[in-house]
């Protein structure tokens, strides 16, 4: 992830005023767009796609992958660990994805390799990847929004929820054209 | 398992959602929110024309957005008896934190009391007393009628020397104009109390003594100064998480360089520079780790101080600027007194000062010159002067305060922009009492006075001892005994006999028993050696006004109702004093009755700002609630100094005109000389153990965690209280992250979770004060300076494993600084 080194200089001098997202840029990501099917009484909770993030060969442990989770405009990052934690995904219970906007003021995260934590070049909040993404210190009021994945038999890596709200948003889905309507 | 809350969309205020005033519960800084509310039964939608923000809630939004919104602020809450959505968030539009929250203020929200989600239901509701042996729910007039009848037969045992009272005289949240002035009238005004103490201290005495007798008093600058300085020294504080929104609006915006436009436009006739920083601290803070971060490590000089020794460096600062020429001469030649004869007494070379505070030479010599050295075309540098508890809680605090005015005197850093001489607070302020000078200086040691067995009746209000004192175990267990021996006696009798229960309780009161009152918003550990709690409202729920660290007043609109029968502390302050007065007059005592007569007749809390503030306070007369909430979260600065069209006209930095807060106007320097560690038994203390017990605040709680310990976001990174060890230590007495240690020394002992940190110094480990899980007064000796002011951080004691915290496995214990290497 190139990305993270460049966006901590640039807040460390520049104290980014806004468009965390632009600054994050755009990611690949297959969204699983399909015509959403109304349901008569709408749900009580949002409803995510199921969008494709990457292939388990894809991944090379501790080297972090960016991708936007629930469509283009929410950053993050998908981490091959290398040891099992709460959380994680696939046969070795290694693969976590989390946002990268700060749950403080939505300033993009950097992760640091060495430690395994995303951190906040805006306000030094920082949050630990392999604890479900529990702010280890800072000024956001809840732990980072953990993207939760599902890893079929040929490795394909989906992220199909989230277990906070992100940051930006009043609701994590914001279109229901970005929904696969995934259910149950 | 880390704490999710699992909320995936929130609520939207509609356009036409109540917005109201809100002024930070929490530190000093007092951040502006606004409340939002709307009736449960609406909302609004996403389209901007469809809520409050006018803002497109269909798009993901921008860093630092105003309209952003999350689970910690938001509630179901009543108000004037509906239910509504209630939202609080930062004000985007406030100067002082220009829309940014602390993880504290960020969870007004969620802290507040709600029946509906369930949070805060711990608050107390409705006011209980001790019958049937055990704490029952009553009435108020029952309940204060018995503290009224008590507490006079006290005073006609003892006389008003019987009455102990412990009291806020903060503002903020459980404090304010209201409530300070509630509680003095009736303890300083109908009577005269002098054995009262403060919340975080055992005497009724200021933290800055020695500030105020050289007529400099410690709020004398803007939080703009913190933009325009050339250098900030800071000495003992911990800002980025103490005074967070401050030094992240306004320090670091100085140190990235962000304000030179702002600099140079203001101050157009002198050269500017991003600013530097000098941090005088034994520990490496998250602040120094900040200031590296956002400065460059070569304009961030951390002074790692041999704990206790700062007047010595202060001192060593003074005799080098003064030897270098670079005091300012005109203006200690025409606004103060005693210059040569402190310089005289405090003299202390370099070489000495490096010796003693275990810092190189050349770095005090480099701080001399970032703080005083005069600037390209010799101008006056700019230099904030800013200290708090390192200091205050320090070693010898008077001396201590002397010295830091002293150096700021003398470089004319005071009443100049880009400058000032301030403590940088703890709480918001907001006292305003009748006169205190009947309590005397030094005033009484309270928690002392309770110990040895004095006093018969013990009125507290959000005051927690049991936390919140020096010789803790001791304090705790002393009280305890003493007010068991009154709730055995009370059960010795029906309640219902309220003469036979007076006996019952006076004479246990002449046993060495003490009867105790407790106000507060929730149980506190105090109280449940209690008789009788009673409920109080907090800001939000009453109309409440403080001022913040920059003196900027400001009121908090009442958005929602207390829960049950809970009422603002003014109010209840007042109905006391009516029954106070009542049970007097019953008692055919209509001479003292006739000192409470007339003067509790308030209905509500903007009656006893009117009162108080109003009458009472320099400028009060300009102010009214109606005019200070057309102020907004911006408010005024204090004094406020007059009201013209439509706005209050304030004050924004003291002292500009050279005339200061004594007889002739002139501030005075003051001798400070060095005597060691002040407070008897500690130099040995420090010879005999292996640890200094370093301790303060961190980030993610605020003061004694009322509401912290009852919200699983924050219990679940502190179920019991941290202690930073260094890891290197950690090894030595073979401790893992997480373990459960006990700390012990000559006075006492308690407990600690350990917490591995790098940046800690070997032998020296920091934890978190006046904790309900393990609270460090127990280490720390009785004594205090000559004016009753504890040394709470220069401790040393022992370290040993007791077990391992069980939900400390879910914990992470990674390092707390942001990784320089990013």
């Amino acid at each position: 992830m190139k990305e993270c080194p460049r966006l901590a200089a640039l807040g460390r001098r520049q104290f980014l005023r806004g468009g965390a997202v632009a600054a994050a840029g755009a990611a690949a990501v297959s969204v699983v767009s399909t015509t959403p099917a109304r349901a008569v009484v709408p749900a009580a909770r949002v409803d995510y796609p199921a969008s494709r993030l990457a292939n388990v060969r894809d991944l090379k442990v501790n080297e972090p992958m960016q991708i936007a989770y629930p469509d283009a405009d929410s950053p993050g990052v998908l981490i091959k660990l290398g040891t099992p934690v709460d959380g994680g995904a696939g046969p070795d219970r290694d693969i976590v994805a989390y946002s990268t906007l700060c749950p403080h003021k939505g300033f993009p995260l950097a992760y640091d390799s060495t430690d395994k934590t995303l951190s906040c070049p805006g306000h030094f909040s920082r949050f630990d990847c392999e604890k479900e993404g529990q702010q280890v210190w800072g000024h956001a009021t809840q732990n980072l929004a953990m993207f939760r994945l599902t890893v079929d038999t040929a490795g394909d890596i989906r992220a199909v929820g989230a277990d906070e709200l992100i940051y930006g948003r009043t609701r994590n889905v914001l279109s229901e054209n970005t929904v696969s309507l995934r259910r149950g | 398992m880390t704490y999710k809350t699992g909320i995936d969309q929130l609520p939207i205020p509609p356009k036409d959602a109540k917005v109201q005033n809100v002024t930070c519960d929490f530190c000093i800084v007092g951040c502006g929110y606004k409340a939002i509310s709307w009736p449960i039964d609406r909302q609004g939608g996403a389209d901007a024309g469809d809520n409050v923000f006018g803002e497109d809630l269909n798009q993901q939004q921008g860093a630092e957005s105003p309209a952003w919104y999350n689970p910690s602020m938001y509630n179901v809450v009543q108000q004037d008896s509906r239910l509504v959505h209630l939202i609080i968030k930062p004000d985007k539009a406030c100067e002082v934190n220009a829309g940014l929250n602390s993880v504290r203020g960020g969870r007004m929200g969620v802290t507040r009391y709600s029946e509906q989600t369930g949070t805060m239901t711990a608050r107390l509701t409705q006011p209980m007393v001790w019958r049937y042996s055990q704490m029952m729910p009553t009435s108020w007039d029952d309940s204060l009628s018995l503290v009224a009848d008590v507490t006079r037969r006290v005073i006609e045992e003892m006389g008003e020397d019987g009455v102990i009272v412990s009291a806020f005289d903060h503002g903020g949240a459980a404090g304010g104009y209201e409530n300070t002035w509630g509680t003095g009238k009736l303890y300083f005004d109908a009577m005269k109390v002098k054995n009262i103490r403060i919340h975080n201290r055992p005497a009724y005495n200021s933290e800055v003594h020695a500030s105020r007798d050289m007529g400099v008093g410690e709020l004398n600058n803007s939080y703009e100064d913190a933009e325009l300085a050339d250098t900030i020294f800071v000495v003992g504080a911990n800002p980025l998480e103490n005074q967070t929104n401050y030094f992240l609006a306004h320090w670091v915006p100085n140190l990235r360089g962000e304000t030179l436009d702002k600099k140079r436009q203001m101050l157009a006739s002198e050269a500017h520079a991003p600013a530097r920083i000098i941090i005088v601290d034994p520990r490496r803070t998250v602040s120094v780790n900040a200031c590296e971060a956002v400065a460059g490590k070569e304009n961030v000089l951390h002074l790692a101080i041999a704990p206790g020794t700062d007047l010595v460096l202060l001192n060593a600062l003074l005799t080098e600027v003064v030897s270098k020429g670079w005091q300012a001469n005109d203006f200690i030649a025409q606004h103060t007194v005693g210059f040569d004869e402190a310089v005289a007494a405090n003299r202390i070379s370099v070489e000495d000062a490096a010796a003693v505070t275990g810092l190189a030479s050349a770095d005090i010599r480099k701080a001399a010159q970032w703080i005083a050295e005069p600037k390209a075309g010799g101008t006056q540098r700019r230099t904030m002067h800013a200290y708090e508890k390192g200091l205050i809680w320090g070693n010898d605090n008077y001396r201590t305060n002397a010295a830091m005015v002293n150096l700021a005197l003398a470089t004319w850093n005071v009443g100049r922009e880009g400058t000032g001489c301030v403590r940088l607070g703890g709480h918001q302020e907001g006292y305003v009492r009748p006169s205190d000078a009947h309590v005397g200086r030094p005033a009484a040691y309270v928690d002392q006075l309770l110990i040895s067995g004095q006093g018969g009746v013990h009125h507290v209000w959000a005051t927690d001892h049991f936390k919140s004192t020096l010789n803790a175990e001791e304090f705790r267990r002393i009280y305890r005994r003493r007010t068991n021996l009154v709730k055995e006696a009370m059960d010795s009798v029906p309640y219902g006999d309220r003469q036979a229960q007076l006996e019952q309780i006076v004479a246990a009161i002449k046993r060495g028993g003490l009867f105790s009152v407790v106000v507060d918003i929730l149980p506190t550990q105090i109280g449940e050696a209690a008789h009788v709690w009673l409920p109080a409202a907090t800001a939000g729920e009453m109309n409440l006004t403080s001022m913040n660290g920059e003196r900027r007043l400001r009121l908090t609109e009442r958005y929602m109702d207390p829960p049950g029968v809970a009422m603002p502390d003014a109010l209840i302050a007042a109905r006391m004093a009516n029954a106070i007065e009542a049970s007097f007059r019953k008692a055919g005592n209509g001479a003292y009755a006739d000192q409470f007569k007339g003067k509790f007749d308030w209905k509500t809390e903007e009656d006893a700002f009117m009162d108080g503030y109003h009458e009472h306070a320099e400028g009060g007369k300009f102010v009214t609630y109606d005019r200070l909430r057309s102020m907004g979260t911006n408010g005024v600065h204090e004094p406020v100094v007059g009201f013209e069209n439509g706005r209050l006209i304030g004050t924004k930095r003291l002292y500009t005109d050279g005339k200061f807060k004594t007889a002739d106007g002139r501030a005075k320097f003051m001798k400070a000389e060095w005597r060691g560690l002040q407070v008897a038994g500690r130099e040995q203390q420090r010879e005999k153990y292996a640890f200094l017990i370093n301790n303060g605040r961190n980030n993610l709680v605020w003061q004694n965690a009322f509401y912290d310990q009852h919200t699983p976001f924050v219990r679940e990174r502190m179920p019991v209280a941290p202690i930073e060890m260094n890891p290197g230590d950690m090894t030595t007495l073979g401790l893992q992250a997480g373990d459960l240690v006990e700390v012990y020394n000559d006075v006492g002992s308690t407990q600690a979770m350990v917490y591995p940190t790098p940046a800690a110094k070997p032998g020296q480990a920091f934890m978190l004060f006046i904790a309900p899980t393990g609270q460090v007064g127990n280490v720390i000796s009785k004594a205090t300076n000559e004016l009753m002011i504890p040394d709470y951080k220069n401790v040393w004691a022992n370290i040993r494993r007791i077990g391992h915290v069980p939900s400390a496995d879910g914990m992470s214990f990674k390092n707390i600084e942001y990784p320089q290497t990013l």
